[in-house]
């Protein structure tokens, strides 16, 4: 089995590099941009695919996650601190090489936060704001989860709708690149394409073989039981409590690391990627993906966005995901790419049996 | 604060409250009979209100209201019958994924059919400037029209469920499914009955509050969260409850203007909802032992 996951993960990598290569080939290199962007999506997705599928938490409001990682990137890395650079508290931050003083379009100075410290406030206040709001709502179950989910998101799309601070309507734009390492940042410009191909991909493979190790551990194990029947889980010693919690945090730090990102490339980040049908189209995804599937939800996520950025689906993008959604669950209740679909397939023509040595 | 200020206030909350007790309790209707939140509840009372809009173009405008109600149960027993009736003992889950999908499959087929602007009837009597005065409160005349309308509409549903043939089946249905299908009652029909009942007062709570409120495409999501906090508010399944909690929440939204931003309006109800679902999910007037038994 563990060599079966290592082959997957040199597959998906192979993948990468033969899309980008395909696109060189092609000619087609301005794929990549919407290439990008799709992996990002893929990050949240997968982060979501582990609580939905594995730990049977619906959540309505992960986009909320995502723009709460993603405003506060943009917010600390665009906040002009000179007007009060002479505060003992910035004087530290700067003493400790977190601030960063660049140009405005008028040659004046700005004085701004370093993205590396943005990302990592952005995370912590994930985290907080993600325990905050898991303890009370994980104890909920069926109607009671899925609206106070959506109530969290709509909270959140609402007050970064209504704060001025955060540019309301408009959002916060011109947010800096991100530089990882000298000489790769994470921005829009023409020349780190290639490099933010990689850097977002490179992502969603680090995140891939950490929930794939976690789904394959004890905890893995545990989440399936409280899946199947919670009471029972309980009953065999199971803190069936902490562990929806503790997934329901790595799932938002995976939709708030894609929204921090995607920002930087983006420059600029707007109240649309807080709303409720953002929510809806992950839980789409994930659903289509097969639920309980981490790699079907990768594939459906990549795809799938990529079809919807590229703009394929014209005016009709959303109700694209409303039919998916309704035809999935009336007929496929168990998600479209699900598990066992393939052994189904070979038992059909009669060849399932490996179907014993299946975890 | 001077006290015309104050009842000013209260009479924008009494208007919002009702309209957020109707689709409360059009929640309540379809979570009797089946069991199910229809996730797409707010989109019956957006589509009531369009509908309306369109036709009142060709027909005078209570005929408009009434085809507007009728098309609209319409939708509400098609959608049953084609999503919901032949699903065998589905999983909460997958119901409220189904009629979230729905939801915005109604909101896209609006966009498309009437576009992204805002749209209203007029008003039912007078214009949007006249006001009928009591003391120094200046009411318009359309907001007694809503609560007036709203309150017939409960008063013939309460009437409906304890006196009619079919009301009484539905009340069956909602205490216990197997024993009233024991008994010969077509508990399927209930249940697309109960659909188009709350699909029919959904719209006409659309037509009333157009004049005030305006309608969008996306307006029916707003809705449902609140309607669904004041059924929650009262105690899930019960719609005389809904009514004063809708009266509770609307109150407490308009005067939350004075001390927050107007944006943050909506912040408010669902900081409710999340407060009342964390500390008594049974709701202000429901009994915490009868919320154990039910399915969530």
């Amino acid at each position: 089995m563990t060599r079966n996951r290592h082959l997957q993960v040199f597959l998906l990598i192979a993948v990468i590099i033969a899309t980008q290569l395909a696109t060189m080939l092609t000619d087609t290199q301005h794929y990549l941009t919407q290439l990008t962007m799709s992996g990002y999506y893929a990050l949240v997705i997968i982060g979501l695919c582990l609580l939905i599928g594995y730990a049977g938490q619906i959540s309505l409001g992960h986009a909320g996650f995502f723009a709460i990682g993603g405003y506060t990137s943009a917010f600390l890395t665009t906040y002009d601190l000179s007007p009060v650079r002479d505060k003992a508290f910035i004087v530290l931050l700067s003493r400790m090489g977190l601030l960063v003083s660049t140009e405005d379009l008028y040659g004046g100075q700005v004085l701004h936060l370093h993205p590396w410290a943005a990302f990592l406030i952005a995370i912590i206040c994930t985290i907080i704001i993600a325990y905050a709001v898991g303890g009370p709502v994980l104890k909920l179950k069926g109607h009671y989860l899925a609206m106070a989910t959506l109530g969290f998101g709509t909270i959140v799309y609402k007050v970064v709708l209504g704060t001025e601070g955060l540019g309301a309507a408009d959002g916060i734009s011109d947010v800096p690149g991100f530089t990882l390492l000298p000489g790769s940042e994470v921005s829009g410009k023409l020349s780190q394409r290639i490099t933010n191909y990689y850097i977002a991909w490179g992502l969603v493979i680090f995140g891939m073989v950490l929930l794939l190790n976690l789904v394959h551990s004890r905890v893995g194990r545990a989440l399936r039981s409280i899946h199947g029947a919670e009471d029972a889980a309980n009953a065999m010693g199971i803190n069936t409590g902490r562990y929806k919690l503790n997934m329901f945090v790595i799932s938002a730090v995976f939709a708030a690391i894609g929204g921090v990102f995607l920002t930087h490339y983006n420059g600029g980040i707007g109240p649309s990627e807080a709303s409720i049908m953002k929510s809806v189209r992950y839980v789409a995804i994930v659903a289509v993906g097969g639920m309980a599937n981490l790699w079907g939800a990768l594939v459906m996520g990549s795809v799938l966005n990529f079809l919807s950025l590229r703009g394929y689906f014209g005016s009709y993008d959303d109700a694209v995901f409303g039919v998916i959604l309704i035809i999935i669950m009336l007929f496929t209740p168990e998600g479209l790419l699900r598990r066992d679909l393939f052994s189904d397939i070979r038992e059909v023509f009669g060849t399932g049996k490996d179907r014993g040595e299946r975890a | 604060m001077n006290i015309e200020l104050f009842l000013q206030y209260l009479v924008a909350g009494v208007t919002y409250g009702t309209i957020y007790a109707i689709v409360a309790i059009g929640f309540n209707i379809i979570y009797n009979t089946t069991g199910i939140i229809n996730f797409a509840q707010g989109e019956f009372v957006m589509l009531g209100g369009m509908t309306a809009v369109t036709l009142h173009a060709f027909l005078p405008l209570p005929a408009a209201i009434l085809s507007a109600v009728i098309i609209t149960m319409i939708v509400g027993a098609m959608i049953e019958i084609t999503f919901i009736r032949w699903l065998a003992s589905p999983s909460v889950l997958r119901m409220i994924i189904i009629t979230i999908g729905i939801s915005i499959l109604l909101r896209e087929i609006a966009l498309h059919v009437w576009g992204a602007g805002v749209k209203a009837l007029p008003y039912f009597t007078g214009t949007a400037v006249s006001s009928i005065s009591i003391g120094d409160v200046h009411i318009s005349p359309q907001v007694l029209w809503v609560v007036g309308v709203s309150s017939v509409m409960v008063i013939c549903l309460n009437l409906f469920f304890s006196y009619t043939q079919p009301g009484r089946k539905m009340r069956a249905c909602s205490t216990n499914r197997t024993a009233a299908r024991l008994c010969g009652i077509n508990t399927k029909n209930m249940v697309t009955l109960s659909f188009v009942l709350s699909a029919g007062i959904g719209a006409l709570a659309g037509c009333v509050v157009s004049p005030i409120t305006y309608i969008q495409y996306d307006g029916g999501t707003a809705l449902a969260i609140k309607g669904f906090t004041v059924a929650i508010l009262g105690g899930l399944g019960n719609s005389m409850a809904a009514v004063a909690a809708g009266l509770i929440l609307g109150i407490l939204e308009s005067f939350s203007i004075w001390v927050m931003p107007t944006a943050f309006k909506d912040v408010i109800s669902i900081s409710i909802l999340l407060l009342i679902l964390f500390v008594r999910p049974s709701g202000l007037f429901g009994s915490k032992e009868a919320a154990q038994l039910k399915e969530f």
